[in-house]
């Protein structure tokens, strides 16, 4: 497939593999903030081909891990609420809350349906004109234009029954969130390729200038991430950390601008609770008052049970990339993937589950 | 994250377009790339195309890799 | 007769006999299905493999099959599984009042044309009719009896370390044939469910060698939940090879779109073989010599170590683990 197969080619990627062996002089600390990386790292066993000294760590780049309990526990409830169709994107049914999951509410009778687009709710929405369809927004930046295109629609088609749980979150914020948290201390970060189609190059120059770490952008094929991790080596062994693009086939520096100004017309940013490191300011979008009549949490009223955390669970620190899974007591004894304590673990692009499914025994 | 996967333009209508990979037929929005021409790849995310991908650059990478490995051999 | 199937149809009435006279009997008519007695009579010597499958699939017609075809395919399958000639079988339909009777017909014909394909006979068997949404169209279940030749031995904790292990053609063909008509997919997927019956292909491999210590075909759950179950029961590690494994482009388009990995998907027309290393190369022949293992590839081995688990060598020559399926296939955009 274009695109697709020739950055998976097996001679090259032995040959960047190497290359990286020989260019990689110092210990090297290197963080994604992808799940969709952390997915492709594992599934290509891309650690193995790499020297031991460079150290490869998951940070927050999956939406649906850093979605806090009350935001799930809030779903729930609406879902349970009379005359409601739920539509979600497949990644959010399993998640657990503090009691349940959409999965559970769905076969106790509540009308939950997967789509694969969020502009399919509008067309269920206008299918069942005596019911109100709910569109649960999860997502980064790759997600939130895609999302205001639809809100865009449903405004100009005059949906009356459309809304938007939004629960759309913002990359650069929680990166500096982390590196203020000071936890782990980083060499380079392989930054999020779709999030970057959109956003650019701009939002991220203050990573080398604030915290002397290297940025590179990077794709998700195996040869797109040794690319990635070989410029990062190179700025590494330089001391020149800088943003740079090694996707250069998916992101321009200056992102898209048409995406960017939809997801402004639409949203307005605001604080955001982020699993496992709580409220990070201005990291978070809600829609702005012009679409106020589209937000499912000012239309209906929910009641939740207080939040609980499951004791044990450290789903938190694994996001911060200061544990890994192995250290998790309930790894792979309790929480597997057919029965997941916490987020990490359900999401496929949680580590845990990327560990769990693409794991090898020893590690 | 944020799967998006590169799909090729074969017919444009409006603000939608028919994309195809492997085969795999789908109508999509267009409504962020609205400068798409049939023959163009696109990134496709949850049923929109969000950003065009640029083939002169994708040739420049593959040919970046090329050369990494044979001056590898020389190592 | 109106054009639906109706309760009365399954109450025992002039209407029962009149739909399975006209609908059943005369399509699937043979000798011992004619004779209508409550059970099949026959004479058979030997050892006997027996075996049961129901079969609830939605939608009940999709590209490649339906579930008429299924169901004698499943069947005939898993007798072929074991190494057993399949003979006979029943069939059970369940139907929804309401059904559409050409919808039976049709269905009753791919069994027909199934069943002749595959040189076995419906020799006995039961109609019901329930109530609107007790079930959903129609459901069936068929239950297959099959002869197992002297010196043939196959189960799936056979399999011996050293084996190799062919698979029979392209995975994940069925379960994205039927995805694709899923409510709201909206995906045009040119891919044909692989519903085929296999018993003329294992007489092939059989004839080729007496050295096939496991047959199964990788149904629900897909390859990977199969090649598990047989490391598991035969307590030996499986290695395969990423890039041996044959994928048509639909599929592998519609799984890159989803996020669905082609090893967990179903199918219901490929079998995989654990065949001894030195006449490997013969069911391999054997098989592209076949209609319904033209693609057959030899995937990977069994290995002494890593007992129980399933080790995939990736393109760039990392290994990682590949587990059973885990829940349901969910299109992600994550």
């Amino acid at each position: 497939m274009k695109f697709i197969d020739e950055y998976r080619d097996a001679g090259l990627g032995k040959k960047l593999a190497e290359h990286i062996s020989h260019i990689s002089k110092h210990p090297a600390r290197l963080m994604e903030f992808c799940g969709g990386h952390t997915v492709s790292i594992m599934r290509n066993g891309l650690r193995q081909l790499l020297p031991p000294h460079i150290e490869m760590l998951s940070g927050p780049g999956c939406p649906v891990c850093v979605t806090a309990n009350s935001d799930i526990d809030r779903m729930i409830a609406l879902a349970q609420l009379p005359d409601v169709i739920i539509t979600t994107f497949g990644d959010m049914i399993k998640v657990p809350g503090s009691y349940s999951n959409l999965s559970q509410a769905r076969a106790e009778g509540a009308d939950i349906r997967i789509v694969y687009s969020s502009q399919d709710a509008i067309k269920i929405a206008g299918e069942n004109k005596g019911k109100s369809v709910i569109f649960i927004g999860i997502g980064f930046e790759t997600t939130a234009p895609t999302i205001a295109a639809t809100l865009l629609q449903a405004k100009q088609k005059n949906v009356k029954n459309f809304y938007v749980h939004c629960l759309l979150k913002l990359c650069p914020p929680v990166i500096k969130a982390v590196l203020d948290l000071g936890e782990v201390k980083l060499n380079g970060i392989i930054g999020p390729g779709h999030v970057s189609t959109i956003t650019g190059t701009a939002p991220y120059e203050f990573i080398p200038r604030d915290y002397r770490i290297g940025f590179v952008i990077s794709g998700f094929e195996s040869l797109d991430i040794l690319q990635t991790v070989s410029m990062l080596i190179e700025q590494i062994e330089k001391d020149e950390p800088a943003v740079d693009i090694a996707y250069s086939r998916g992101v321009r520096p200056e992102g898209n601008p048409m995406a960017l100004q939809l997801m402004d017309k639409v949203f307005d940013k605001e604080s955001a609770d982020w699993r496992g490191i709580g409220i990070v300011p201005a990291s978070g979008l809600k829609l702005a008052p012009e679409f106020a009549d589209f937000d499912a949490m000012s239309a209906f009223e929910v009641k939740v049970e207080p939040v609980k955390e499951t004791k044990g669970c450290i789903c938190g620190e694994i996001i911060r990339g200061i544990a890994t899974p192995h250290q998790c007591p309930l790894f792979r004894k309790v929480c597997t993937p057919e029965n997941p304590i916490g987020p990490c673990m359900v999401s496929s692009e949680g580590s845990c589950s990327a560990y769990y499914m693409y794991g090898d025994d020893n590690g | 994250m944020c799967l998006a996967v590169p799909v090729k333009v074969i017919a444009v209508d409006g603000t939608e377009a028919d994309v195809d990979i492997g085969g795999v037929e789908r109508r999509v929005s267009i409504m962020l790339t609205p400068e798409v021409k049939v023959g163009d790849y696109v990134l496709l995310h949850t049923g929109y195309a969000i950003n065009v991908i640029d083939e002169q650059r994708a040739k420049e990478t593959l040919e970046l890799f090329e050369e990494i490995a044979r001056l590898d051999e020389i190592h | 007769m109106g054009k639906t199937v109706i309760l009365a149809h399954g109450s025992g009435s002039k209407l029962s006999h009149d739909l399975v006279e006209k609908n059943l009997l005369q399509p699937l008519h043979n000798d011992l299905l004619a004779k209508l007695d409550d059970s099949a009579v026959f004479d058979v010597r030997g050892k006997l493999a027996f075996t049961t499958d129901s079969y609830v699939v939605s939608p009940i017609f999709f590209p490649g099959g339906d579930i008429g075809r299924l169901a004698v395919c499943g069947t005939v399958n898993d007798l072929s599984m074991s190494g057993a000639v399949p003979l006979y079988l029943s069939l059970a339909l369940i139907i929804e009042e309401g059904l559409p009777l050409e919808d039976l017909d049709k269905i009753v014909n791919s069994i027909k044309v199934t069943t002749e394909e595959a040189g076995i006979q419906v020799i006995t068997g039961d109609t019901k009719v329930v109530n609107k949404g007790s079930v959903d169209k129609i459901f069936i279940n068929t239950a297959g009896i099959g002869l197992i030749s002297d010196g043939v031995d196959i189960s799936g904790s056979n399999a011996k370390a050293g084996d190799k292990i062919i698979l029979s053609g392209s995975i994940g063909d069925h379960g994205i044939a039927v995805l694709s008509l899923r409510e709201g997919f909206d995906f045009k997927v040119p891919v044909q469910s692989d519903c085929a019956p296999l018993n003329g292909l294992v007489a092939d491999m059989l004839e080729a060698s007496k050295n096939i210590h496991v047959l199964r075909d990788p149904t629900r759950g897909g390859l990977a939940t199969t090649l598990n179950e047989i490391a598991s029961q035969s307590d030996v590690g499986i290695s395969i090879f990423e890039d041996k494994v044959p994928v048509h482009d639909g599929v592998r388009g519609a799984c890159e779109l989803l996020g669905f990995d082609p090893l967990y998907i179903a199918n219901e027309g490929k079998t995989v073989a654990f065949v001894a290393a030195d006449d490997a190369e013969k069911v391999l022949a054997a098989m592209k010599n076949n209609n319904y293992g033209k693609e057959a590839a030899i995937i990977g081995e069994v290995t002494e170590s890593r007992k129980g688990k399933v080790v995939l060598k990736t393109r760039l020559g990392a290994s990682r683990m590949i587990d059973m399926l885990t829940g349901e296939l969910l299109p992600r955009i994550c």
